[in-house]
């Protein structure tokens, strides 16, 4: 079974900050990492390959410095990373459309796998997006699959109602967090991954289209203000305090 | 022209106000699409809020498959010529709408908060980051695809003299290679977290299901009845079910009051309960970054502060 997964890095938005004078978030120094939900298709496609044999390949479309989020998802048991640079304009269709290319350069694949989005930009809209631009069946928002030699099963969690669905390959898979529990490399195993290959693709290499659709024009911070009144002493004191302070408010009625 | 589509009702209904509003200023009409079975009282509904036009498109599918309605989709723009495309974001919505892109190579945004023309062109914002900012973002080029979550505008109030046309239209559709095995309802606490204006929540602080009383009884007595969690809760313990999970990949409230019991703050979880007007948190560490985002803290352990709480606001209330 040939699994390809879509890796993308992200920044950690629980490390951002914001700026107390214009209340926009600081992208500058923010630390980077794979999308956690990106780690949990990397640990399904693990699984299947347990069971099937085959190939994992990770693309990511991303800086250089994606490299090393790479390596940790061959450490955790891909077998080689296709690293695209994301050209300078960028939105969802570039992404997608580079994505796209890659998986048809790398031929073989009977599963595509990813996240049922970013934690960063959170639109999901890369994983059916791409389904649609390679014209085959999506599964999206899967939290349990069953992969067959020749078909997957897969649970799909849709809030009100859970859908089951069949498909026979290739097909595109999106997971949730929830689907497993992505696995930690060990030592040995992240020694090991700095001998599997890392392949860079340029964009230009894949495609010559890479006008975006749709532009960000500017990112506008959402300001959040807050009392900030916290009781710490005798409890209750606190809780008088507290009920005290919600009647005041108009809340208690 | 704009088309707008959603598999709810409702949500079609919010995106006709938004649809007729932006056909209105590009002087162009607004068509509410329908796919399945023909459904002439739907039709009407939709005409009296708004929908200048509606197009029937018959089909024999049975299911919803985000590949059919696609399919479909991309028939009925060709058809109808239309630029812009309102989907309604539930996630059936946002499979569908991002697959249309990818067929037809267009541009799209999902979850989009706010809508407007700058310059003639659509140009939308969603939050980005977590919570921590919204993108502004336009579209170069048509057609333009975009999904507005529930209860981001609300429906036009019926116009019985409003008219329009309605359209019928079969459609072959290429079938998907997949296939719907089983439907299965969700178990829910029926609980409305969206439409709540007072809801306590709790989180991983709490030690066993049976605890989570302790968070009901100062709902009731807050009249709020409402009880929220994090995603642990839902979606790890299954000790509630998911109707009532609280965040950026769960439900998005904006109560008027909103009490965190036992919530550590992380960003996923303040994304979805920002937009409450008074945030109180209970949290034994007073390093804990709730007490960021509260207006009202008291730092020390829920077991003991809640029964004391419960008791006094009913003391208050009388
Ligand atoms: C404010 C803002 C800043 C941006 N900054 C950048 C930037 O610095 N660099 C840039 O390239 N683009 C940037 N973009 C553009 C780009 O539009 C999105 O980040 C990208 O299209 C992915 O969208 P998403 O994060 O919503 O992915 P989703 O659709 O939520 O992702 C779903 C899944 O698709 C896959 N996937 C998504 N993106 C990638 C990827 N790049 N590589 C591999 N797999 C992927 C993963 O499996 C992921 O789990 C920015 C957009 C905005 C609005
Ligand atoms: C992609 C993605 C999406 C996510 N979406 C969501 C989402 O929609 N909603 C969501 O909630 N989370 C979401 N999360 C998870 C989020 O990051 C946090 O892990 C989660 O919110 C933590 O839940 P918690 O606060 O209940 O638990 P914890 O972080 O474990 O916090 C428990 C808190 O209880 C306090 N506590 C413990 N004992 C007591 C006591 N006796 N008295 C008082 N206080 C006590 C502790 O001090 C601690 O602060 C998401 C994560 C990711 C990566």
């Amino acid at each position: 079974m040939n699994i390809i997964v879509c890796a993308k890095q992200v920044v950690d938005v629980s490390e951002m900050k914001v700026d107390p004078n214009t209340k926009k978030p600081i992208l500058q120094g923010v630390p980077q990492k794979i999308s956690d939900i990106d780690k949990n298709a990397i640990e399904e496609a693990i699984k299947i390959k347990d069971k099937h044999g085959g190939k994992i390949t990770v693309v990511t479309v991303g800086s250089s410095d994606a490299k090393e989020g790479i390596k940790e998802l061959l450490a955790m048991g891909a077998d080689e990373g296709v690293l695209i640079s994301s050209p300078d304009k960028c939105d969802y269709r570039v992404v997608s459309s580079l994505l796209a290319e890659a998986i048809k350069k790398i031929g073989e694949y009977d599963i595509v796998l990813c996240g049922e989005a970013s934690i960063d930009m959170f639109s999901g809209q890369v994983g059916p997006r791409l389904a649609g631009l390679l014209n085959m069946p999506q599964i999206t928002y899967a939290q349990n699959v069953n992969a067959e030699k020749d078909k997957t099963v897969a649970v799909r969690n849709m809030g009100d109602k859970s859908v089951t669905t069949e498909s026979s390959y290739p097909v595109l898979i999106t997971v949730t967090k929830e689907i497993n529990e992505p696995r930690l490399p060990s030592l040995m195993q992240i020694l090991g991954a700095a001998n599997k290959p890392i392949n860079e693709w340029s964009a230009d290499s894949l495609t010559k289209d890479l006008e975006p659709k749709v532009e960000t024009l500017e990112l506008k911070g959402i300001p959040m203000e807050r009392k900030n009144i916290v009781y710490k002493d005798d409890v209750d004191d606190s809780v008088k305090k507290l009920v005290d302070s919600l009647a005041k408010e108009g809340v208690l009625r | 022209m704009v088309l707008v589509f959603s598999d709810n009702k409702n949500l079609s209904l919010e995106l006709l106000n938004k649809g007729s509003e932006l056909a209105k200023e590009l002087g162009k009409n607004v068509t509410a699409v329908i796919v399945g079975k023909s459904d002439d009282a739907l039709a009407k509904e939709y005409i009296s809020h708004g929908a200048d036009k509606v197009f029937i498109a018959e089909t024999d599918i049975d299911s919803f498959k985000a590949e059919e309605y696609a399919g479909i989709l991309e028939k009925v723009l060709k058809e109808t010529g239309a630029e812009i495309v309102l989907v309604g974001s539930n996630k059936n919505g946002k499979d569908l709408a991002s697959r249309l892109a990818g067929r037809l190579d267009a541009g799209c945004v999902i979850d989009c908060t706010n809508l407007y023309l700058k310059d003639k062109k659509l140009t939308v914002e969603r939050v980005v980051y977590s919570g921590n900012a919204i993108a502004v973002e336009q579209f170069n080029s048509k057609p333009n695809i975009v999904t507005i979550p529930s209860k981001v505008f609300d429906p036009l109030a019926k116009d019985d003299k409003h008219t329009g046309d309605i359209v019928k239209k079969k459609f072959d559709v290429e079938k998907s290679a997949s296939k719907v095995l089983k439907v299965q309802e969700m178990q829910t606490g029926d609980v409305n977290v969206e439409d709540a204006e007072i809801i306590v929540s709790c989180g991983r602080g709490f030690k066993s299901k049976d605890d989570i009383k302790l968070v009901s009884e100062l709902a009731e007595v807050l009249k709020g009845k409402t009880v929220g969690c994090s995603r642990p809760i839902a979606a790890d313990l299954k000790w509630l079910s998911e109707d009532h999970w609280i965040g950026l990949s769960g439900h998005k409230v904006k109560p008027k009051l909103y009490v965190a019991v036992g919530i550590s703050g992380q960003i996923q979880h303040i994304a979805g309960m920002r937009d409450s007007s008074i945030i109180v948190a209970i949290n034994k560490d007073p390093e804990a970054l709730i007490f960021k985002s509260a207006d009202y803290g008291i730092v020390g352990d829920l077991y003991e502060i809640l029964p004391k709480l419960t008791n006094m606001v009913k003391e208050k209330m009388g």
